[in-house]
Protein backbone atom coordinates (compact mmCIF):
# COMPACT_ATOMS: atom_id res chain seq x y z
CA UNK A 1 0.00 0.00 0.00
CA UNK A 2 2.79 2.72 -1.43
CA UNK A 3 1.61 5.86 -2.06
CA UNK A 4 4.92 6.11 -4.54
CA UNK A 5 4.38 5.10 -8.29
CA UNK A 6 1.65 4.91 -10.67
CA UNK A 7 0.11 1.64 -11.72
CA UNK A 8 -1.94 3.54 -14.89
CA UNK A 9 -1.64 6.56 -16.38
CA UNK A 10 -3.14 7.59 -19.60
CA UNK A 11 -3.13 11.08 -21.48
CA UNK A 12 -5.57 11.74 -24.27
CA UNK A 13 -6.51 7.68 -24.78
CA UNK A 14 -8.90 7.36 -26.97
CA UNK A 15 -10.50 4.21 -29.16
CA UNK A 16 -12.64 3.30 -31.72
CA UNK A 17 -13.26 0.34 -33.21
CA UNK A 18 -13.42 0.03 -37.07
CA UNK A 19 -13.62 2.41 -39.68
CA UNK A 20 -13.01 6.10 -38.86
CA UNK A 21 -16.45 6.98 -39.17
CA UNK A 22 -17.28 4.19 -35.50
CA UNK A 23 -18.35 6.11 -32.79
CA UNK A 24 -15.43 6.50 -29.47
CA UNK A 25 -15.67 3.73 -27.46
CA UNK A 26 -13.14 6.10 -24.99
CA UNK A 27 -12.32 9.14 -25.63
CA UNK A 28 -9.82 12.10 -24.20
CA UNK A 29 -9.39 9.65 -21.04
CA UNK A 30 -6.51 11.14 -18.73
CA UNK A 31 -5.92 9.61 -15.34
CA UNK A 32 -3.99 8.48 -13.33
CA UNK A 33 -4.16 5.48 -10.46
CA UNK A 34 -1.48 5.20 -8.08
CA UNK A 35 -0.25 2.21 -6.90
CA UNK A 36 -1.40 0.15 -4.49
CA UNK A 37 -5.07 1.44 -4.66
CA UNK A 38 -8.06 -0.64 -4.99
CA UNK A 39 -10.02 1.25 -7.89
CA UNK A 40 -14.03 0.85 -9.00
CA UNK A 41 -14.24 1.34 -12.78
CA UNK A 42 -17.62 2.11 -12.32
CA UNK A 43 -20.34 3.12 -14.98
CA UNK A 44 -23.26 2.03 -16.94
CA UNK A 45 -23.19 -0.73 -20.09
CA UNK A 46 -21.49 0.54 -22.98
CA UNK A 47 -19.63 3.25 -21.47
CA UNK A 48 -16.11 1.96 -21.87
CA UNK A 49 -14.86 0.22 -18.98
CA UNK A 50 -14.21 -2.87 -21.19
CA UNK A 51 -12.37 -1.40 -23.42
CA UNK A 52 -10.15 0.01 -21.09
CA UNK A 53 -9.23 -2.38 -19.19
CA UNK A 54 -8.08 -4.23 -21.77
CA UNK A 55 -5.89 -1.81 -23.25
CA UNK A 56 -4.90 -1.52 -19.75
CA UNK A 57 -3.87 -5.52 -20.42
CA UNK A 58 -2.08 -4.88 -23.60
CA UNK A 59 -4.69 -6.66 -25.81
CA UNK A 60 -6.05 -4.08 -27.41
CA UNK A 61 -4.32 -0.72 -29.31
CA UNK A 62 -4.88 2.73 -28.29
CA UNK A 63 -6.39 4.35 -31.63
CA UNK A 64 -4.87 7.84 -29.87
CA UNK A 65 -3.28 9.40 -27.00
CA UNK A 66 -0.91 7.60 -24.57
CA UNK A 67 -1.26 4.51 -21.60
CA UNK A 68 1.33 3.43 -19.62
CA UNK A 69 0.74 0.45 -17.13
CA UNK A 70 3.32 -0.40 -14.16
CA UNK A 71 5.09 2.70 -16.02
CA UNK A 72 5.79 0.90 -19.09
CA UNK A 73 4.45 0.26 -22.61
CA UNK A 74 1.37 -1.63 -21.65
CA UNK A 75 2.70 -4.95 -24.10
CA UNK A 76 5.99 -4.98 -22.02
CA UNK A 77 3.95 -4.31 -18.62
CA UNK A 78 2.12 -7.66 -19.18
CA UNK A 79 3.80 -10.25 -17.51
CA UNK A 80 3.05 -7.89 -14.28
CA UNK A 81 -0.27 -7.38 -15.38
CA UNK A 82 -2.95 -10.05 -14.34
CA UNK A 83 -6.10 -9.79 -16.29
CA UNK A 84 -9.85 -11.48 -15.83
CA UNK A 85 -12.10 -10.79 -19.22
CA UNK A 86 -15.73 -10.48 -18.30
CA UNK A 87 -17.28 -14.17 -18.59
CA UNK A 88 -13.26 -15.33 -16.88
CA UNK A 89 -12.41 -17.68 -19.64
CA UNK A 90 -10.79 -20.95 -18.48
CA UNK A 91 -10.58 -24.02 -20.71
CA UNK A 92 -13.26 -26.36 -19.56
CA UNK A 93 -12.05 -29.51 -19.95
CA UNK A 94 -8.87 -29.01 -17.88
CA UNK A 95 -9.04 -29.92 -13.88
CA UNK A 96 -7.96 -27.32 -11.51
CA UNK A 97 -4.68 -28.68 -10.89
CA UNK A 98 -4.19 -28.53 -14.71
CA UNK A 99 -5.24 -25.38 -15.07
CA UNK A 100 -2.71 -23.75 -12.67
CA UNK A 101 0.11 -25.95 -14.60
CA UNK A 102 -0.77 -23.99 -17.00
CA UNK A 103 0.24 -20.80 -15.09
CA UNK A 104 3.17 -22.22 -14.18
CA UNK A 105 4.37 -22.83 -17.69
CA UNK A 106 2.96 -19.39 -18.80
CA UNK A 107 4.79 -17.50 -16.26
CA UNK A 108 7.89 -19.09 -15.84
CA UNK A 109 10.44 -17.47 -13.02
CA UNK A 110 7.34 -15.69 -11.66
CA UNK A 111 5.13 -18.15 -10.19
CA UNK A 112 3.82 -18.29 -7.07
CA UNK A 113 2.28 -22.05 -6.86
CA UNK A 114 1.97 -21.89 -3.35
CA UNK A 115 -0.03 -18.82 -3.48
CA UNK A 116 -2.32 -20.09 -5.97
CA UNK A 117 -2.74 -23.29 -4.64
CA UNK A 118 -3.86 -21.95 -1.27
CA UNK A 119 -6.32 -19.48 -3.12
CA UNK A 120 -7.91 -22.57 -4.53
CA UNK A 121 -7.73 -24.44 -1.20
CA UNK A 122 -9.69 -21.93 0.73
CA UNK A 123 -12.63 -22.21 -1.49
CA UNK A 124 -13.08 -26.12 -0.77
CA UNK A 125 -12.24 -27.06 -4.33
CA UNK A 126 -11.07 -30.36 -5.38
CA UNK A 127 -8.02 -30.14 -7.24
CA UNK A 128 -8.98 -33.31 -9.32
CA UNK A 129 -12.24 -30.94 -10.96
CA UNK A 130 -12.77 -30.29 -14.27
CA UNK A 131 -13.30 -26.84 -14.77
CA UNK A 132 -16.15 -26.97 -16.70
CA UNK A 133 -18.54 -28.58 -13.79
CA UNK A 134 -17.72 -25.68 -11.36
CA UNK A 135 -20.03 -23.13 -10.11
CA UNK A 136 -19.68 -19.39 -11.47
CA UNK A 137 -18.36 -18.87 -7.50
CA UNK A 138 -15.87 -21.91 -8.41
CA UNK A 139 -14.59 -20.72 -11.77
CA UNK A 140 -14.06 -17.25 -10.51
CA UNK A 141 -11.78 -18.22 -7.82
CA UNK A 142 -10.05 -20.37 -10.52
CA UNK A 143 -9.62 -17.29 -12.62
CA UNK A 144 -8.41 -15.44 -9.46
CA UNK A 145 -5.97 -18.13 -8.54
CA UNK A 146 -4.21 -18.17 -11.89
CA UNK A 147 -3.79 -14.59 -12.13
CA UNK A 148 -2.80 -13.89 -8.48
CA UNK A 149 -0.18 -17.05 -9.01
CA UNK A 150 1.72 -14.70 -11.32
CA UNK A 151 2.17 -12.17 -8.51
CA UNK A 152 0.93 -9.45 -10.40
CA UNK A 153 1.75 -5.45 -9.79
CA UNK A 154 -1.51 -4.80 -11.50
CA UNK A 155 -4.81 -7.05 -10.99
CA UNK A 156 -7.16 -5.76 -13.38
CA UNK A 157 -10.62 -7.61 -13.28
CA UNK A 158 -13.78 -7.18 -15.54
CA UNK A 159 -17.17 -7.60 -13.79
CA UNK A 160 -15.83 -10.79 -11.74
CA UNK A 161 -18.30 -10.01 -9.37
CA UNK A 162 -21.22 -9.97 -11.86
CA UNK A 163 -23.06 -13.86 -11.84
CA UNK A 164 -21.94 -14.83 -8.01
CA UNK A 165 -24.34 -15.20 -5.46
CA UNK A 166 -23.46 -13.06 -2.62
CA UNK A 167 -21.82 -15.31 0.08
CA UNK A 168 -19.25 -16.05 -3.05
CA UNK A 169 -18.92 -12.52 -4.00
CA UNK A 170 -18.19 -11.87 -0.26
CA UNK A 171 -15.86 -14.68 -0.07
CA UNK A 172 -13.69 -13.62 -3.30
CA UNK A 173 -13.95 -10.09 -2.60
CA UNK A 174 -12.28 -10.64 1.08
CA UNK A 175 -9.86 -12.92 -0.77
CA UNK A 176 -8.65 -10.08 -3.25
CA UNK A 177 -8.61 -7.51 -0.05
CA UNK A 178 -6.13 -10.04 1.37
CA UNK A 179 -3.65 -10.03 -1.60
CA UNK A 180 -4.22 -6.13 -1.68
CA UNK A 181 -3.15 -6.19 2.01
CA UNK A 182 -0.18 -8.45 2.10
CA UNK A 183 0.77 -7.59 -1.56
CA UNK A 184 0.19 -3.93 -2.00
CA UNK A 185 -1.27 -4.85 -4.97
CA UNK A 186 -2.66 -2.29 -7.36
CA UNK A 187 -6.58 -3.75 -7.96
CA UNK A 188 -9.45 -2.35 -10.62
CA UNK A 189 -12.44 -3.73 -10.46
CA UNK A 190 -14.84 -3.02 -12.99
CA UNK A 191 -18.85 -2.82 -12.06
CA UNK A 192 -21.76 -1.02 -13.26
CA UNK A 193 -23.23 -1.78 -9.87
CA UNK A 194 -21.08 0.99 -7.09
CA UNK A 195 -22.90 -0.50 -4.11
CA UNK A 196 -21.36 -3.75 -4.30
CA UNK A 197 -17.89 -2.10 -4.39
CA UNK A 198 -18.31 0.60 -1.97
CA UNK A 199 -16.57 -0.69 0.84
CA UNK A 200 -13.70 -2.85 -0.87
CA UNK A 201 -12.62 0.41 -2.55
CA UNK A 202 -10.36 3.02 -1.89
CA UNK A 203 -10.47 4.97 -5.36
CA UNK A 204 -12.80 5.51 -8.01
CA UNK A 205 -12.86 5.91 -11.89
CA UNK A 206 -16.19 7.00 -13.49
CA UNK A 207 -16.80 6.87 -17.00
CA UNK A 208 -19.84 7.66 -18.96
CA UNK A 209 -20.50 8.16 -22.26
CA UNK A 210 -16.57 7.13 -23.47
CA UNK A 211 -15.28 10.16 -20.88
CA UNK A 212 -14.04 10.13 -17.59
CA UNK A 213 -16.68 12.05 -15.16
CA UNK A 214 -14.96 11.22 -12.06
CA UNK A 215 -11.57 10.19 -10.82
CA UNK A 216 -9.76 10.05 -7.36
CA UNK A 217 -9.93 8.83 -3.73
CA UNK A 218 -13.01 7.91 -2.42
CA UNK A 219 -12.73 9.52 0.54
CA UNK A 220 -11.58 13.23 -1.52
CA UNK A 221 -14.19 12.92 -3.50
CA UNK A 222 -16.83 12.41 -0.76
CA UNK A 223 -15.18 15.54 1.14
CA UNK A 224 -15.21 17.69 -2.20
CA UNK A 225 -19.14 17.24 -2.61
CA UNK A 226 -22.00 18.76 -0.58
CA UNK A 227 -25.39 17.82 -0.95
CA UNK A 228 -27.75 21.07 0.11
CA UNK A 229 -31.35 22.04 0.87
CA UNK A 230 -31.97 25.70 0.39
CA UNK A 231 -35.26 28.05 0.11
CA UNK A 232 -35.81 27.98 -3.91
CA UNK A 233 -36.15 32.48 -3.86
CA UNK A 234 -33.22 33.39 -2.28
CA UNK A 235 -30.69 30.30 -3.32
CA UNK A 236 -27.41 31.67 -5.05
CA UNK A 237 -25.49 29.00 -6.31
CA UNK A 238 -22.92 31.15 -7.77
CA UNK A 239 -19.35 30.60 -7.01
CA UNK A 240 -20.04 26.34 -6.50
CA UNK A 241 -20.17 24.07 -9.19
CA UNK A 242 -23.36 22.93 -9.60
CA UNK A 243 -23.14 19.02 -10.37
CA UNK A 244 -27.10 18.54 -9.80
CA UNK A 245 -30.26 20.68 -8.98
CA UNK A 246 -33.74 20.47 -8.66
CA UNK A 247 -36.57 23.21 -7.02
CA UNK A 248 -39.47 21.46 -5.52
CA UNK A 249 -41.91 24.26 -4.76
CA UNK A 250 -40.13 26.77 -2.82
CA UNK A 251 -37.24 24.07 -1.86
CA UNK A 252 -34.17 23.84 -3.63
CA UNK A 253 -31.86 20.76 -3.24
CA UNK A 254 -28.31 20.89 -5.00
CA UNK A 255 -25.23 18.88 -4.72
CA UNK A 256 -21.93 21.16 -4.92
CA UNK A 257 -18.94 21.01 -5.09
CA UNK A 258 -18.33 24.11 -2.83
CA UNK A 259 -16.55 27.18 -4.22
CA UNK A 260 -16.23 28.29 -0.75
CA UNK A 261 -18.93 28.84 2.55
CA UNK A 262 -22.10 27.99 2.16
CA UNK A 263 -24.68 30.46 3.37
CA UNK A 264 -26.40 30.28 7.03
CA UNK A 265 -29.30 28.38 6.91
CA UNK A 266 -28.49 26.06 4.54
CA UNK A 267 -28.91 22.49 5.11
CA UNK A 268 -25.97 20.33 3.91
CA UNK A 269 -25.37 16.65 4.50
CA UNK A 270 -22.22 14.13 3.09
CA UNK A 271 -23.82 12.36 -0.35
CA UNK A 272 -23.33 8.41 -0.21
CA UNK A 273 -21.32 7.73 -2.95
CA UNK A 274 -23.98 6.08 -5.27
CA UNK A 275 -25.43 9.53 -4.74
CA UNK A 276 -22.25 11.42 -5.95
CA UNK A 277 -22.15 8.62 -9.31
CA UNK A 278 -25.71 8.99 -10.11
CA UNK A 279 -25.57 12.36 -9.70
CA UNK A 280 -22.61 12.44 -12.43
CA UNK A 281 -24.34 9.98 -14.87
CA UNK A 282 -27.65 11.79 -14.59
CA UNK A 283 -26.06 14.80 -15.42
CA UNK A 284 -23.52 14.50 -18.28
CA UNK A 285 -22.95 18.54 -18.98
CA UNK A 286 -21.57 18.43 -15.00
CA UNK A 287 -18.05 19.28 -15.58
CA UNK A 288 -16.09 16.11 -14.66
CA UNK A 289 -14.13 16.07 -11.29
CA UNK A 290 -10.37 14.55 -11.81
CA UNK A 291 -7.07 15.24 -9.73
CA UNK A 292 -5.25 17.94 -11.35
CA UNK A 293 -2.56 15.70 -13.50
CA UNK A 294 1.03 15.27 -12.11
CA UNK A 295 3.12 17.08 -14.37
CA UNK A 296 6.47 15.80 -12.81
CA UNK A 297 7.33 12.55 -15.00
CA UNK A 298 7.29 8.84 -13.61
CA UNK A 299 9.74 8.28 -10.86
CA UNK A 300 8.53 5.21 -9.47
CA UNK A 301 7.53 2.28 -12.20
CA UNK B 1 -9.37 -13.23 18.83
CA UNK B 2 -11.14 -10.00 18.02
CA UNK B 3 -13.81 -10.48 15.19
CA UNK B 4 -15.14 -7.06 13.59
CA UNK B 5 -18.78 -7.34 12.51
CA UNK B 6 -19.25 -4.43 9.73
CA UNK B 7 -23.09 -3.12 8.78
CA UNK B 8 -22.50 -1.59 5.70
CA UNK B 9 -26.16 0.32 6.52
CA UNK B 10 -25.91 1.48 9.62
CA UNK B 11 -24.61 5.38 8.30
CA UNK B 12 -21.62 4.63 10.54
CA UNK B 13 -18.47 4.96 8.50
CA UNK B 14 -16.49 1.68 8.41
CA UNK B 15 -13.96 2.57 10.30
CA UNK B 16 -15.34 4.22 13.16
CA UNK B 17 -16.83 0.88 12.92
CA UNK B 18 -14.19 -0.86 14.01
CA UNK B 19 -12.54 2.23 16.34
CA UNK B 20 -15.90 1.59 18.09
CA UNK B 21 -16.27 -2.44 18.51
CA UNK B 22 -12.71 -2.44 20.06
CA UNK B 23 -13.29 0.10 22.17
CA UNK B 24 -16.13 -2.21 23.57
CA UNK B 25 -13.97 -5.32 23.52
CA UNK B 26 -11.25 -2.88 25.77
CA UNK B 27 -14.16 -1.80 28.16
CA UNK B 28 -15.57 -5.52 28.71
CA UNK B 29 -11.55 -6.74 28.77
CA UNK B 30 -11.80 -9.34 25.60
CA UNK B 31 -9.33 -7.35 24.87
CA UNK B 32 -6.16 -6.69 27.63
CA UNK B 33 -2.88 -4.85 27.57
CA UNK B 34 -0.78 -7.01 25.38
CA UNK B 35 -3.04 -8.50 23.21
CA UNK B 36 -2.85 -8.26 19.71
CA UNK B 37 -5.48 -6.99 17.19
CA UNK B 38 -6.06 -9.15 14.21
CA UNK B 39 -3.76 -8.21 11.19
CA UNK B 40 -5.03 -6.08 8.23
CA UNK B 41 -4.97 -9.20 6.18
CA UNK B 42 -7.12 -11.25 8.98
CA UNK B 43 -9.58 -8.53 8.86
CA UNK B 44 -10.13 -8.07 5.09
CA UNK B 45 -10.08 -11.45 4.34
CA UNK B 46 -13.49 -11.95 6.93
CA UNK B 47 -15.03 -8.59 5.96
CA UNK B 48 -13.92 -7.72 2.50
CA UNK B 49 -13.31 -4.13 2.86
CA UNK B 50 -10.57 -2.25 1.96
CA UNK B 51 -7.50 -2.66 3.98
CA UNK B 52 -6.89 0.69 3.97
CA UNK B 53 -10.00 1.36 6.35
CA UNK B 54 -8.62 -1.41 8.83
CA UNK B 55 -5.59 1.08 9.12
CA UNK B 56 -7.10 4.22 10.02
CA UNK B 57 -8.97 2.41 11.96
CA UNK B 58 -6.12 1.49 13.49
CA UNK B 59 -3.91 5.17 13.53
CA UNK B 60 -6.85 6.57 15.28
CA UNK B 61 -6.59 3.84 18.13
CA UNK B 62 -3.29 4.35 18.02
CA UNK B 63 -3.51 8.11 18.71
CA UNK B 64 -5.83 7.68 21.40
CA UNK B 65 -2.97 5.73 22.89
CA UNK B 66 -5.22 2.42 23.16
CA UNK B 67 -2.90 0.59 20.82
CA UNK B 68 0.44 0.32 19.55
CA UNK B 69 2.38 -1.01 16.33
CA UNK B 70 5.13 -2.82 16.73
CA UNK B 71 7.11 -2.93 13.23
CA UNK B 72 6.47 -6.03 11.68
CA UNK B 73 4.90 -7.92 14.68
CA UNK B 74 1.03 -5.73 14.19
CA UNK B 75 -0.53 -3.68 16.32
CA UNK B 76 -1.17 -4.35 20.68
CA UNK B 77 -3.07 -2.91 23.20
CA UNK B 78 -1.65 -0.92 25.43
CA UNK B 79 -4.42 0.11 27.71
CA UNK B 80 -7.64 -0.83 28.97
CA UNK B 81 -10.23 1.51 28.19
CA UNK B 82 -12.44 3.20 31.14
CA UNK B 83 -14.13 0.53 33.23
CA UNK B 84 -17.65 0.23 31.78
CA UNK B 85 -19.96 -0.41 35.02
CA UNK B 86 -20.77 -4.20 35.24
CA UNK B 87 -24.25 -5.01 36.14
CA UNK B 88 -24.25 -4.69 39.13
CA UNK B 89 -22.58 -1.44 39.86
CA UNK B 90 -24.53 1.19 41.30
CA UNK B 91 -24.28 3.56 38.16
CA UNK B 92 -26.45 1.27 36.32
CA UNK B 93 -29.01 0.20 39.09
CA UNK B 94 -29.59 3.94 39.19
CA UNK B 95 -29.86 4.14 35.53
CA UNK B 96 -32.00 1.38 35.34
CA UNK B 97 -34.20 2.94 37.69
CA UNK B 98 -34.46 5.96 35.92
CA UNK B 99 -35.15 4.20 32.98
CA UNK B 100 -38.10 2.75 34.87
CA UNK B 101 -39.51 5.69 36.02
CA UNK B 102 -39.40 7.30 31.92
CA UNK B 103 -41.22 4.24 31.13
CA UNK B 104 -44.32 4.85 33.51
CA UNK B 105 -43.97 8.33 32.98
CA UNK B 106 -45.28 7.58 29.60
CA UNK B 107 -41.97 7.82 27.43
CA UNK B 108 -41.46 5.83 24.61
CA UNK B 109 -38.16 4.13 23.79
CA UNK B 110 -37.60 7.29 21.09
CA UNK B 111 -38.20 9.88 23.56
CA UNK B 112 -36.14 8.38 26.07
CA UNK B 113 -33.42 8.20 23.47
CA UNK B 114 -33.47 11.40 22.41
CA UNK B 115 -33.61 12.87 26.23
CA UNK B 116 -30.71 10.42 27.24
CA UNK B 117 -28.78 11.60 24.02
CA UNK B 118 -29.35 15.29 25.08
CA UNK B 119 -28.11 15.03 28.62
CA UNK B 120 -25.15 13.19 26.93
CA UNK B 121 -24.34 15.92 24.84
CA UNK B 122 -24.35 18.23 27.68
CA UNK B 123 -21.70 16.11 29.69
CA UNK B 124 -19.08 14.75 27.07
CA UNK B 125 -17.78 16.19 23.92
CA UNK B 126 -18.98 15.39 20.66
CA UNK B 127 -17.75 12.09 18.89
CA UNK B 128 -15.87 11.83 15.89
CA UNK B 129 -17.47 13.85 13.15
CA UNK B 130 -18.91 12.30 10.08
CA UNK B 131 -20.78 9.35 12.07
CA UNK B 132 -23.57 9.97 10.95
CA UNK B 133 -24.60 9.88 7.26
CA UNK B 134 -27.37 11.26 5.93
CA UNK B 135 -30.47 12.90 8.35
CA UNK B 136 -32.80 13.20 5.91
Amino acid sequence: MTDTGTALRAAGLGKRFGRSTAPWALRDCTLRLPAGRVCALVGPNGAGKSTLLAMAAGLLAPTEGSLTVLGEHPAHARPRVGYVAQGKPLYPQLTVADTLRVGADLNPGRWDAARAERIVAAGDLDPRARVRTLSGGQRTRVALALVLGKRPGLLLLDEPMADLDPLARHELMGTLMAEAAQHGTTIVLSSHVVAELEESCDHLLLIGGGQVRMAGDIDDLLAAHVRVTAPAADADLGGHTVVECRTTGRQLTALLRPGGPLPEGWRTFPPSLEELVLAHLRNPQAPALTPAPAQSQETHA
Amino acid sequence: MLEYRIDRHSGVATYVQIVQQTKQALRLKLLEPGDRLPTAREVVEATAINPNTVLKAYRELEREGLVEARRGLGTFVRRSLGTAPTDDSPLRAELDGWAARAREAGLDRDDVAALFTAVLDRHFAAREEHLQGDAS
